[in-house]
């Protein structure tokens, strides 16, 4: 059962070592999360991302939602800012996809180019 | 949208949007009088009377990126399926109470869905908003308020993975409460 006390634990242990504070040189993932992209089913891709992070413990990754990007009709969009490097636009995104751009992008650091928006889109 | 609760998640947005600092959502399912509704209050900048008589005109839109504003007029759509509908009031400078009425036994009602992701991804997204979020199922409630973590957490984020992971087992668990 989750509790408040357990919370105070976490908030100890993570005072104690190095935390993510909102202005640190963290990669951002930013889910389209508007009408378009809740239609076309972005949040199990939030999901997706925040689990996958959650179960391979990467520190310094936030995800968040965004409102309308533009290009409605290739909902479920991301982006992956990591500090240093473009912004990486996936489009028609799905929770198996979000698996893969966690392991071979944010971790290997090689975006998905397959998923990446292209010209012809 | 295929489950109610995709609904609250957009409709949500609109109250971060205008600037809400404090959001109230009370979901209330109530098998007795037949009704499933949801209800969403800001203190954001509210609405001209202009506006507000024009936000379920798939027309009227806040945002630049596009001419159409399809959150109100589908949600509208969705109620008005089951027999329900909704009612807005806003007022400029204080805020909005938007509330949603479906018909609980309508063959024509979606599904409430899975509420503990809608509220997860706000909560966690929209820092910087207080949220209070009420659930009934019949007699049963989850109670939620984020000024609660907020309190215990200081200035630990909740985008922290530890944080994040406890907000989102903590609504999956008060969820399903509800329903055993």
């Amino acid at each position: 059962m989750k509790s408040l006390a357990e919370l105070e634990a976490i908030r100890q242990k993570v005072s104690a070592g190095v935390s993510m504070r909102k202005d640190d040189h963290a990669v951002r993932i930013v889910v389209g999360m508007a009408t378009c992209g809740i239609a076309a089913g972005a949040r199990p891709v939030m999901n997706a991302f925040v689990e996958e992070i959650g179960k391979r413990n990467l520190e310094h990754v936030s995800v968040v939602q965004t409102g309308c990007i533009g290009m409605c009709r290739l909902e479920p969009i991301v982006e992956v800012l990591v500090p240093g490097e473009e912004k990486v636009t996936y489009i028609k995104m799905t929770p198996q996809k979000a698996q893969k751009v966690v392991a071979e992008h944010i971790v290997n650091g090689r975006p998905v180019k397959e998923y990446v928006v292209g010209e012809n889109d | 949208m295929k489950e109610i609760s995709l609904h609250i998640l957009d409709i949500m947005q609109n109250s971060v949007t205008a600037n809400a600092k404090l959001i109230e959502l009370t979901v209330t399912e109530d098998e007795k009088n037949d009704i499933l509704s949801f209800s969403v209050k800001d203190n954001g900048k509210g609405m001209s009377k202009e506006l507000l008589e024009s936000v379920t005109d798939p027309f009227t839109t806040g945002r630049t990126t596009r001419k159409v504003g399809l959150g109100i007029p589908l949600l509208k759509h969705a109620c008005e399926l089951t027999g329900g509908g909704i009612d807005i009031k806003s007022k400029l400078g204080e805020g909005t109470v938007i509330l949603a009425t479906f018909v609980y036994s309508s063959i024509d009602r979606q599904p409430l869905g899975n509420m503990s992701e809608t509220m997860h991804q706000l909560i966690t997204s929209y820092e910087d908003v207080d949220f209070i979020y009420s659930h009934k199922v019949n007699d049963k409630e989850f109670l939620v308020d984020t000024r609660e973590f907020r309190k215990i957490l200081g200035e630990v984020s909740f985008g922290e993975n530890a944080v994040s992971l406890w907000i989102l087992e903590f609504l999956r668990e008060g969820e399903a409460e509800l329903y055993n």
